[in-house]
């Protein structure tokens, strides 16, 4: 049910910033990171790159952790030059007839016990490619996550866990916030042993660095730690030994059950009978897990995010290249992997194409971030032009936008 | 609310708190005044059960917050009566912003959504910190924090605020803001209130108890004027008024200024005696030239062209705000520091050009935290290995040099285990073993009580005298006042004043120690002035 909030934005085209639900945002970007374990065709894996960017720039806040996106787009390139390097140096497979070879590395023979594995030997253009789409992929399913990352605040994201799950989020929440101050005070440590000089090298300075700021480390922990308890955390209410052991079991086999069932629907060949019962069950137990646990836990949400249209918009928009690509609708799915022997030209199948430009809808629909002490003049970066175009569009059979 | 409490760790001995019984009232603010390591902390932890809860040890006895005994609860389920700050807010914020921060307790203990907004604003505007809202805790000032982190447990609305040194990293300006912060909520919403604070020249005019903690783990109580008669530790405006005789002793600069009068007309004939007691330094020749000093992290500019000349023998503080850029410029004087701008010149050398281990035979640096320096086990091996990284040649040894800055430390202590004016000692012996000419201080004072203060005082002095010449980063006007022949202020990267003690403390208003502001128009600074003047009246 969408509400209609969002067609009475205000009039002269400015819609009111505020952040978007963060689960909403991780929707749409597992959404499309399914989409992209679908597919190895380059041109539509740097289409839901483009996607990305242009939703993470549009969107993104001005916090710490939503500046992290190029880092991803690095990782993912590394990755492909990783990918590639291993290919060539590793390659395995003999050039095979008809294969063009771009080079030869000096060829090592292993013993036959290592069959499979070769070092050196030519590297073909087949095979090169073929490690480019590869590692493409993983790097554009890197920088889905990224996105993700970039565009909901984590801790935000950890406070909508359930009640039971609370205290696994505020273990994260810590390591947070404990681990860029960990960054910090080797800094510190490291600019003091200067002061020292004295730097003979190896293990000794290892030590002279890796003792003060352990002992920072666990200082810091502790002070966050006592902090905390004495500003209420984990009042537990009065749960039972009892009730917090049947929570445990319940969640344990639950989850156990939701890994076999997900592995088993997502890898298809393996236990195929048993996969679906079993994700039902495990959903099940670790639905009563929660329920269960979450009645220990008594408190309250400081200003809930809410879920309204733009957050309807946002996850459906990145469930449609999902569903499209998953579900083979209007192509072939020979036509998501592209052929490397023969190597051909990848083609661009139009719809799934269609699918993923949708997702890019999420950079319109979702409110403008809040910019904190910045010139209010960002909330200007929806132009009217764009804000009337989603004003007037369905949820989404929106095109492609542009 | 204590009855009959005594606390002991688990490797000790002794017992860090004997047998305390002590009342503090609804309503009251309560200064809890001891030297340093006395168990102050130990005192204020037992309030809501964090000693022994969460620290581990023994203890004795009850202690009574509201009705409820810290036996039965712990610490988070005395969340809603007693709220606790520590020393640095940064190390306790759970979240990311201000807003996110203030609400925290308040979701723990499951307030309702509404009545969580409505007392976010409440305590936004009661701190004066309504404009921060969704600020970043991290981009915050120190005094900033600080307020953040009072609101941040007031949200909750205890009936008892419980602040362990609350103004110790603070400039103090900062200081003077979360203290008004702090007497308001005694004030206006009758919140007890107890307090530590070594610089009790800060506090103690707003204090209706003083509990003093003694060496020997005993705890005394009453009234601040009473008190402090006998107290170990005393701000100099209690000293004067103990100098000459006072009775009931005057707490702030305004009550001293009513009584002042005659002791003024005493000594206004004198000649205003030299700051110090020891024998007046002559000022030897330029050893450092800095000159259009650059400091930028980023877009930030913490240095801004700064020129800087350094004398022999003389000792230099460094005043200014947090973040005027004070360490900055430490650390480029030094050499291993960033500097994107200008030159330093050591007896025509830049110790930025020199690798680290010599650089620190021109320029000595003790870091705000002297901690990060040590890594060894003993105090023996820290001196061994500063002697070999040293290489002197007619240096002293590192040992030899902890014995004259603070005798009696046995080789065989870990440092961990050494008071903050012992480890203090121990990193300035670690860097004068390497014989330096320049020995720059950043924030030597935090957490040192008045007689380790003292101490350093009297350790500067010998080595100013012997012609070093010191530069020390610094909040602590007192100690400026008694310790330094030359004061630099620094405000936003520049340098906006610099001249002699008397000239530039003397005159400000943030600045100017309390006996300055009691003897005003007159140009006393400390203390010890004022004795010799009136004994020199009185012969």
């Amino acid at each position: 049910m969408p509400s209609p909030k969002l067609r009475s934005s205000p009039g002269p085209g400015r819609r009111i910033p505020r952040s978007l639900h963060p689960i909403a945002w991780w929707i749409w970007a597992l959404g499309l990171a399914t989409a992209v374990t679908h597919t190895t065709d380059p041109v539509l894996l740097v289409l839901v790159l483009g996607v990305l960017a242009f939703v993470v720039a549009g969107r993104r806040s001005d916090a710490p952790w939503a500046r992290a996106f190029k880092y991803y787009l690095y990782l993912a390139f590394t990755v492909v030059v990783i990918r590639v390097v291993f290919r060539s140096v590793f390659g395995g497979v003999p050039a095979g007839e008809g294969m063009i070879v771009l080079f030869r590395l000096p060829h090592l023979p292993l013993p036959s016990w290592s069959a499979g594995v070769q070092l050196g030997g030519p590297v073909t253009l087949e095979g090169t490619v073929s490690a480019v789409y590869d590692g493409l992929r993983l790097g554009t399913l890197l920088c889905c996550l990224g996105a993700a990352n970039t565009l909901a605040n984590p801790k935000r994201a950890l406070r909508v866990l359930p009640g039971a799950l609370y205290e696994l989020g505020v273990a994260v929440v810590v390591s947070l916030s404990v681990a860029p101050q960990l960054i910090e005070s080797v800094q510190r440590v490291r600019r003091a042993r200067k002061l020292r000089g004295g730097a003979q090298g190896g293990f000794h300075v290892l030590r002279s660095v890796a003792i003060p700021v352990l002992e920072d480390a666990l200082e810091r922990s502790i002070r966050l730690a006592a902090a905390m308890d004495s500003r209420g955390y984990g009042r537990t209410g009065d749960a039972s030994p009892v009730a917090r052991r049947v929570t445990g079991a319940c969640m344990v086999t639950g989850m156990v059950g939701l890994c076999v069932g997900a592995y088993g629907l997502l890898d298809g060949s393996a236990l195929g009978a048993l996969a679906v019962p079993a994700f039902i069950l495990g959903s099940i137990l670790c639905g009563a897990g929660l329920v269960l646990g979450g009645r220990q836990v008594r408190r309250s949400q400081y200003r809930p995010d809410p879920w309204r249209g733009p957050e309807w918009i946002v996850s459906a928009s990145g469930l449609v290249p999902a569903v499209v690509l998953l579900a083979g609708i209007g192509f072939s799915s020979v036509s998501l992997h592209p052929s490397t022997d023969p190597l051909v030209w990848p083609s661009l199948p139009v719809v799934p194409a269609l699918a993923i430009l949708v997702a890019a809808v999420a950079g319109i629909a979702a409110p403008p971030p809040l910019r904190s002490h910045r010139a209010p003049d960002h909330a200007g970066m929806v132009g009217p032009r764009q804000v009337a175009k989603v004003a007037g569009a369905e949820p989404l059979p929106v095109g492609a936008p542009e | 609310m204590f009855e009959h409490a005594s606390v002991t760790y688990a490797a000790a001995e002794t017992p860090v708190l004997r047998d305390v019984s002590l009342r503090i009232e609804e309503g009251e603010l309560a200064l809890v005044v001891g030297r340093t390591g006395v168990g102050k902390s130990t005192l204020l932890g037992t309030i809501n059960g964090l000693v022994p809860h969460f620290s581990g040890g023994t203890l004795s006895g009850r202690v009574v917050v509201n009705g409820r005994a810290t036996q039965d609860y712990r610490p988070r389920e005395l969340a809603d009566v007693v709220g606790v700050v520590g020393q640095d807010p940064l190390a306790g914020f759970v979240t990311d912003t201000v807003e996110e921060e203030l609400a925290y307790a308040m979701e723990q203990l499951a307030v309702p959504p509404d009545l969580m907004r409505k007392r976010v604003e409440e305590t936004l505007d009661l701190l004066g910190i309504a404009e921060l809202r969704s600020r970043s805790l991290v981009e915050l000032s120190g005094g900033q924090q600080q307020r953040v982190a009072i609101g941040s447990v007031l949200t909750a609305q205890p009936r008892v605020l419980v602040l362990d040194e609350p103004t110790s990293a603070l400039d103090p300006t900062a200081a003077e803001e979360v203290l008004a912060a702090i007497t308001r909520l005694v004030h206006d919403l009758g919140v007890t209130v107890v307090l530590a604070e070594h610089r009790l020249e800060r506090v103690i005019q707003y204090a209706d108890r003083v509990v003093e903690v003694r060496r020997d783990g005993t705890v005394s109580s009453g009234p601040p004027a009473a008190m402090l008669a006998v107290t170990a530790v005393a701000p100099p405006v209690v000293e004067l008024g103990r100098l000459v005789g006072w009775s009931p002793l005057p707490m702030s600069v305004r009550d001293a200024r009513r009584l002042v009068g005659p002791i003024r007309e005493t000594i206004a004939p004198q000649p205003v005696p030299p700051p110090r007691r020891s024998t007046p330094r002559t000022p030897g020749a330029s050893v450092l030239k800095a000159r259009k000093i650059v400091v930028r992290y980023g877009a930030t500019v913490a240095v801004r062209d700064v020129d800087l000349e350094l004398v022999g023998g003389q000792v230099v503080a460094l005043m200014g705000r947090n973040g005027s850029g004070k360490s900055s410029l430490l650390w480029a004087l030094q050499g291993s520091g960033e500097r994107q701008g200008g030159s330093v010149d050591v007896g025509g050398v830049d110790p930025r050009s020199l690798s680290a281990p010599k650089a620190r035979h021109l320029v000595g640096l003790v870091p705000q935290t002297p901690a990060d320096l040590l890594y060894l086990d003993t105090v023996g091996q820290e001196c061994a290995q500063a002697d070999e990284e040293s290489d002197r040649g007619s240096a002293d040894s590192a040992r030899n040099l902890l014995d004259r800055l603070a005798p009696d430390i046995d080789s065989g202590t870990h440092p961990r285990d050494l008071s903050e004016g012992q480890r203090l000692s121990l990193v300035l012996a670690v860097q004068l073993a390497a014989a330096p000419s320049i020995l720059l201080l950043d924030e030597p004072t935090r957490g040192l009580d008045y007689r380790a203060k003292r101490t350093l005082i009297d350790i500067i002095d010998v080595l100013a005298s012997e012609g070093r010449s010191i530069v020390i980063s610094t909040h602590d006007v007192e100690f400026v006042a008694t310790a330094a022949d030359r004061v630099v202020v620094m405000a936003d990267g520049d340098i906006v004043a610099d001249g002699s003690t008397a000239t530039v403390v003397g005159a400000s208003p943030a600045y100017a120690p309390q006996v300055a502001k009691i003897l005003a128009p007159l140009a006393f600074l400390t203390l010890d002035q004022v004795e010799r003047a009136l004994a020199g009246a009185a012969s």
